[in-house]
């Protein structure tokens, strides 16, 4: 066991699939000798040089299209795209392109590419540079969304996403990259559409994935303090999700809340909240509340970003609403 | 005004005209193909939206011919010539069109995406300037892979607005692909002559980003052949191609299309450009009779036969959204 940072774990993950496997490539902007933008990606062009680990032009469509027709190729490709909001420019073939073309054809090919985009406000990066978008990518059938928590997660989901046949959006929260994490030394793959237990609790279940999976903790240290025990979940991947989890969970505590940094309306958050009402209705004793985002994109002022960010004193008034 | 670019090279082998029956042949598959679907768009029989590209077989034919079967293309809506030409099963042709389970696609794809990974044909494409990126990815995988294998883009003049195409062009150029790029000029973007919509020049544009580029005569199957088998040789050696086929579009942007837009004139003149039309003068009269018994025979066998296709049905369509290897990679 040894301890490392979010962003190093992603890196070492990205090495140890290139070591094993000839055909992942990895490209995008910055990421071959700069080391990427946060750094994720520094020493690979050194370790695996220049065909496999390539700088792109500022071309996020071509890079994301390059992806698709590299990964149909034979290659496993992983690209970056710098901030997740630059995937507005690369949407079309991320939505019409890797996410239909097994379908389309017939399944006589598979697209098993990676992008991977930081995601996440808090640092500053003001409104273009800091949205939670995963919601846009969960709602196109023929995507795989995932999104760690911590560094062992970053590391066992991101060995999973580049061995996947189908194309994987992998998300990395940025405030998290500096985070440090137990990674076991023999760390490997984690299966997609399995959450993880991150609290055991009785009184309520707290459902969150990213950088709201430590929000929900620190929520749930604080109720613990006034005798409410909360089981929080970190979904891991939200597409799939873990549905049969949450509802386990559900039956066992009868009271739910979802989290998440990205806006509230319209989010990840509501498509759990309806699957529970439906499937769970009975294992309700509550209404089941969502904490997130106000909508309205992120300012740059800081204090304005800081309110914008849904904390921990919200999860804890969500879960006292669900105990009224 | 109807289009063709000089192409007043002398005759070489790729005219001996065993040759030149072999590219009419291919040549007249694409035609009575097309012409078979707008009939039978016209009756009903093929559902949603068909793009024709009567006029333009003489480069799908020409650029295969100089293609292997590890070659890969990227096409686009207008791409049933580039399917055929690359190697596409006619009767799974028909049947994808149609909608039909056995099709290439198992009917999830029609027309406007239909493709053979079998033979390196990657897809046509409902959005416009989306394959050119894909052949860029594929020229990597040929690349990084070695096996010698180069990916080809076709688009039309429509696509030259689109940001995918420059971009293409400059990463082809920087990472040295194994990529040509093939513009099938019939000087209409949908329902606009290019004239309206595109103020630069594609062989100026190539050159900006230090790629070679030529324009050929793209109703002159023997000169298309002639340029691709250059084009393509040195595309394979790691230095990307721009390769204009200036041509015609004879029917609508999509069938049913009235062109109302067009100058009727203009029109009447097209069949003088027809590029089956001009091969057929090089060739023997018995020869083009024989083979076009044979083309129609063989049209006729795979409608007869895409029509005792079956319906898919919607379960197994779902099934293909995801990989099936659930169970090992969750």
């Amino acid at each position: 066991m040894a301890e490392t940072r979010f962003g190093k774990a992603i890196g070492q993950a990205l090495a140890d699939a290139m070591r094993d496997d000839p055909d992942v490539v990895l490209f995008g902007e910055d990421v071959a000798v700069p080391g990427g933008p946060f750094g994720v990606t520094r020493g690979l062009l050194d370790a695996f040089g220049p065909e496999r680990v390539r700088d792109t032009p500022i071309s996020e469509a071509t890079i994301v299209g390059a992806a698709v027709g590299a990964a149909i190729g034979g290659l496993k490709p992983v690209v970056e795209i710098m901030f997740m909001d630059f995937c507005g420019i690369a949407m079309d073939a991320i939505v019409n392109q890797a996410a239909k073309a097994r379908f389309m054809f017939g399944g006589q090919c598979s697209v098993p590419m990676v992008l991977r985009t930081p995601h996440g406000a808090g640092v500053g990066a003001g409104p273009q540079h800091s949205q939670c978008l995963e919601a846009w990518f969960a709602h196109i059938p023929g995507l795989r969304v995932v999104c760690p928590s911590n560094a062992a997660d970053a590391y066992g989901l991101l060995r999973t996403a580049i061995d996947h046949p189908d194309p994987v959006i992998f998300v990395e929260n940025k405030s998290l990259y500096a985070a440090k994490g137990d990674l076991p030394e023999n760390a490997g793959p984690i299966p997609l559409g399995r959450l993880r237990v991150a609290r055991e609790g009785a009184d309520v279940t707290v459902v969150a994935y990213g950088a709201a999976v430590g929000t929900a903790l620190t929520a749930a240290d604080a109720l613990a303090a006034d005798g409410v025990s909360a089981e929080v979940l970190d979904l891991r991947s939200i597409q799939p999700w873990d549905e049969a989890g949450v509802l386990a969970s559900l039956a066992k505590t009868h009271r739910l809340v979802v989290v998440h940094e990205a806006v509230e309306a319209f989010g990840v958050g509501a498509e759990i909240a309806a699957r529970m009402a439906d499937v769970g209705f009975d294992e309700l004793d509550a209404p089941i509340v969502r904490v997130g985002a106000p909508f309205m994109p992120v300012a740059f002022a800081p204090n304005v970003e800081a309110a914008y960010l849904p904390g921990a004193a919200q999860v804890a008034a969500a879960v006292r609403r669900t105990l009224e | 005004m109807a289009r063709n670019a000089k192409g007043g090279d002398a005759a070489s082998a790729a005219d001996r005209d065993v040759e030149l029956l072999e590219l009419y042949r291919r040549m007249l598959i694409v035609r009575r193909a097309e012409e078979r679907l707008s009939q039978m768009f016209a009756d009903g029989e093929v559902p949603g939206f068909i793009h024709l590209s009567i006029g333009q077989e003489a480069v799908p034919v020409g650029v295969c011919a100089a293609l292997r079967l590890e070659d890969t293309l990227a096409s686009n809506h207008r791409g049933h010539g580039h399917a055929l030409a690359k190697g596409l099963d006619l009767e799974r042709f028909f049947l994808e069109v149609m909608g039909r389970a056995e099709g290439v696609c198992g009917g999830r794809g029609g027309s406007m995406h239909i493709a053979d990974m079998g033979v390196g044909m990657l897809g046509a494409n409902g959005i416009v300037g989306a394959g050119l990126p894909i052949a860029a990815g594929s020229a990597l995988a040929h690349q990084v892979r070695r096996t010698g294998g180069v990916a080809v883009a076709f688009f039309g003049d429509g696509a030259m607005a689109e940001g995918t195409l420059h971009e293409t062009l400059n990463l082809a150029a920087l990472w040295h692909l194994p990529m040509l790029f093939v513009c099938e000029d019939n000087g209409w973007g949908e329902f606009s002559p290019t004239s309206r919509q595109f103020t630069g020049d594609l062989i100026a544009l190539a050159g900006a980003f230090g790629i070679d580029a030529a324009t050929v005569d793209g109703n002159d199957v023997a000169a298309v052949a002639r340029a691709a088998s250059k084009v393509v040789a040195a595309a394979r050696d790691g230095c990307p191609q721009v390769l204009r086929c200036v041509t015609n579009r004879v029917h609508g942007h999509y069938e049913g299309d009235p062109q109302r837009y067009r100058d009727p004139a203009d029109l009447e003149t097209l069949p003088n450009h027809d590029p089956l039309r001009r091969c057929a003068a090089k060739l023997g009269a018995d020869d083009v009779a024989k083979v076009t018994a044979e083309v129609e025979d063989r049209i006729a066998a795979a409608v007869a036969a895409a029509r005792a296709g079956t319906e898919p049905d919607i379960a197994r369509a779902r099934a293909d959204v995801y990989s099936p290897c659930e169970a090992a990679h969750g």
